[in-house]
């Protein structure tokens, strides 16, 4: 890989070089760099159109990495990814996707990844999404993820996608039986005259399952962003979704929250916040000394990169 | 030397003009501490808040070893040495307390300085410096990491507006060591304690936006004790 496909290849995984252990790299919708391991297994689908990843009962401590690079405009791809996580299986999955496109074509990318969660196990999920390069060529990214748990599962979810994007629709669906439980966590900016619209919609069917979602979102300039949820409880368990969104400029974030508790059991909380930087904030950093604009870049950093 | 003259603050309320602070002329000196005290409404927050440029007085000037204030931000106004410390701390969603300290003393810290920051106001380091500045903190906790902020500022002139205001189980005592050692710089402190009162170089009292009188705490506490509603509050209150 040259210089801007492995800095690309840092930004969405974080690598500094090509891995070892499972992992499968496309580049310009082809498969580059494929290995499977004795414990996790890679398997091209017979019709090309993605990968079935097949994770053994009980592997602990293993990770699999599936960045996705485009390098160049005119890229229009649906890729299906379905991961299979075998019963008490502990592992962590490094996804993401880079689009460095420096022509006036766009490039897309649809990403369609599917978890199957056996009983016990625990999935930690990372996707990055970047977007670079000079050109009007859109880059675009359009993740869904759907995920199916079982019961006593775990799914910790981060997603970021930290500019450059002109334009994402991002879809979570999720299914979650007796005592699964699922985190997510999404952090986005858009800039100029992008725009990001999220959709999570997650069905708690089994007595004792629960699921946290927050977002945490900048909007600058003239982008807009639109964030909807649909939680609904079906049984005894716990719901919460949290959208807390920072405009700038002439940005507008619009939140659409839908709770739904089907079963007199369900507790489900909503909680949406959007508005400017707090004035305090601003005058509590310029008194130790930082700039307007500084205090404003080092509120949105903590806001989009600290913990929650 | 921090020297405040004709300093007046008018608002407007309701379409009329409210006069906070009515030309206020003080003169603060290296090496001291004040005690600002006067009533709830009385223009004590104000005041310190026009030093540090939070608020701009309608007229008048301020001026720090010669160098007029006026026309400077924030935090021009921070990098000339003043520091502040807020009475209601302020929280921030991400931001940690290592990195707010760091800011505050305007360079990266090592784990033994954080520690001697925070240990000055009966924190450990090691449980704190990677939390975040949230409100999964209590309000206690929060006002200690402000003071420590402030702490680490080395400042000029240091501003502490109601220090002891939800201090906790810490005690006043640990909090007025602080202040007695802070040397060589100027110390402002807005209280209505005995105990912060006690400590001044000298109170200054001020009612109904006016500086009623400045002195030593045992020239100006029977004018505090004889107004009746605005008694000094007591060490437990």
């Amino acid at each position: 890989m040259n210089k801007i496909e492995m800095a690309l290849l840092e930004k969405v995984s974080g690598l500094h070089k090509i891995p070892v252990g499972a992992v499968n790299i496309r580049k310009n919708g082809e498969a580059v760099k494929r290995t499977s391991t004795s414990e996790i297994e890679i398997v091209p689908k017979k019709d090309g159109s993605g990968i079935d990843v097949f994770v053994k009962p009980n592997v602990k401590g293993k990770s699999v990495h599936i960045p996705v690079l485009i390098t160049i405009g005119g890229i229009d791809e649906v890729v299906y990814n379905d991961f299979y996580i075998g019963e008490n299986a502990d592992i962590t999955i490094i996804a993401g996707c880079g689009i460095h496109n420096s022509s006036c074509n766009s490039s897309t990318h649809n990403g369609i990844h599917t978890f199957h969660l056996a009983k016990n196990s625990r999935v930690k999920y990372y996707e990055s999404h970047v977007g670079e390069g000079e050109d009007s060529g859109g880059k675009i990214l359009n993740p869904t993820t759907k995920i199916y748990q079982d019961d006593g599962s775990q799914m910790d979810m981060q997603t970021i996608q930290i500019g450059g994007v002109t334009s994402t629709v991002r879809k979570t669906y999720a299914s979650l039986k007796n005592k699964a439980k699922l985190i997510v966590t999404e952090k986005l900016l858009t800039t100029d005259f992008q725009t990001a619209d999220t959709d999570f919609k997650i069905n708690l069917i089994g007595a004792g399952s629960s699921a946290q979602i927050v977002s945490r979102s900048v909007a600058k300039n003239y982008s807009t962003q639109q964030f909807k949820s649909t939680l609904i409880g079906k049984n005894q368990c716990f719901g919460h979704v949290e959208c807390d969104g920072i405009l700038l400029d002439e940005a507008r974030i619009v939140s659409v929250p839908k709770i739904d508790a089907a079963d007199c059991n369900a507790s489900l909380i909503h909680e949406a916040a959007i508005g400017k930087i707090a004035g305090e904030e601003l005058i509590k950093l310029m008194t130790l000394g930082l700039t307007r604009q500084q205090a404003e870049e080092a509120i949105i950093q903590g806001f989009l990169m600290g913990d929650n | 030397m921090l020297k405040l003259e004709n300093i007046s603050y008018i608002v407007e309320e309701d379409g009329l003009n409210k006069t906070i602070l009515d030309n206020v002329s003080l003169t603060f000196e290296d090496g001291k501490t004040y005690v600002i005290t006067g009533p709830n409404g009385s223009g004590k927050s104000t005041l310190v808040k026009l030093i540090m440029g939070i608020e701009t007085p309608t007229s008048g000037n301020i001026t720090l070893n010669g160098v007029s204030l006026d026309n400077l931000e924030i935090n021009q106004r921070a990098n000339l040495g003043i520091s502040y410390a807020f009475q209601q701390p302020v929280k921030f969603k991400g931001l940690k307390v290592r990195d707010l300290l760091d800011w505050a003393s305007g360079k990266k810290n090592d784990f033994a300085t954080l520690c001697h920051y925070l240990s000055m106001v009966g924190l450990c380091a090691r449980d704190y410096i990677d939390r975040a500045l949230d409100d999964k903190l209590s309000g206690g906790e929060l006002k200690r990491i402000e003071l420590a902020m402030a702490l680490c500022r080395n400042a000029k002139v240091n501003i502490f507006d109601e220090p002891e205001a939800g201090i906790d189980l810490w005690s006043f005592e640990n909090l007025t060591n602080i202040f007695k050692n802070l040397k060589n710089c100027i110390n402002i402190i807005v209280s209505h304690q005995k105990k912060i009162l006690q400590i001044a170089d000298e109170v200054i009292l001020i009612k109904q936006g006016k500086v009623e009188k400045t002195g030593k705490y045992k020239q100006i506490a029977p004018l505090i004790e004889s107004n009746q509603c605005n008694k000094l509050r007591g060490e437990h209150e």
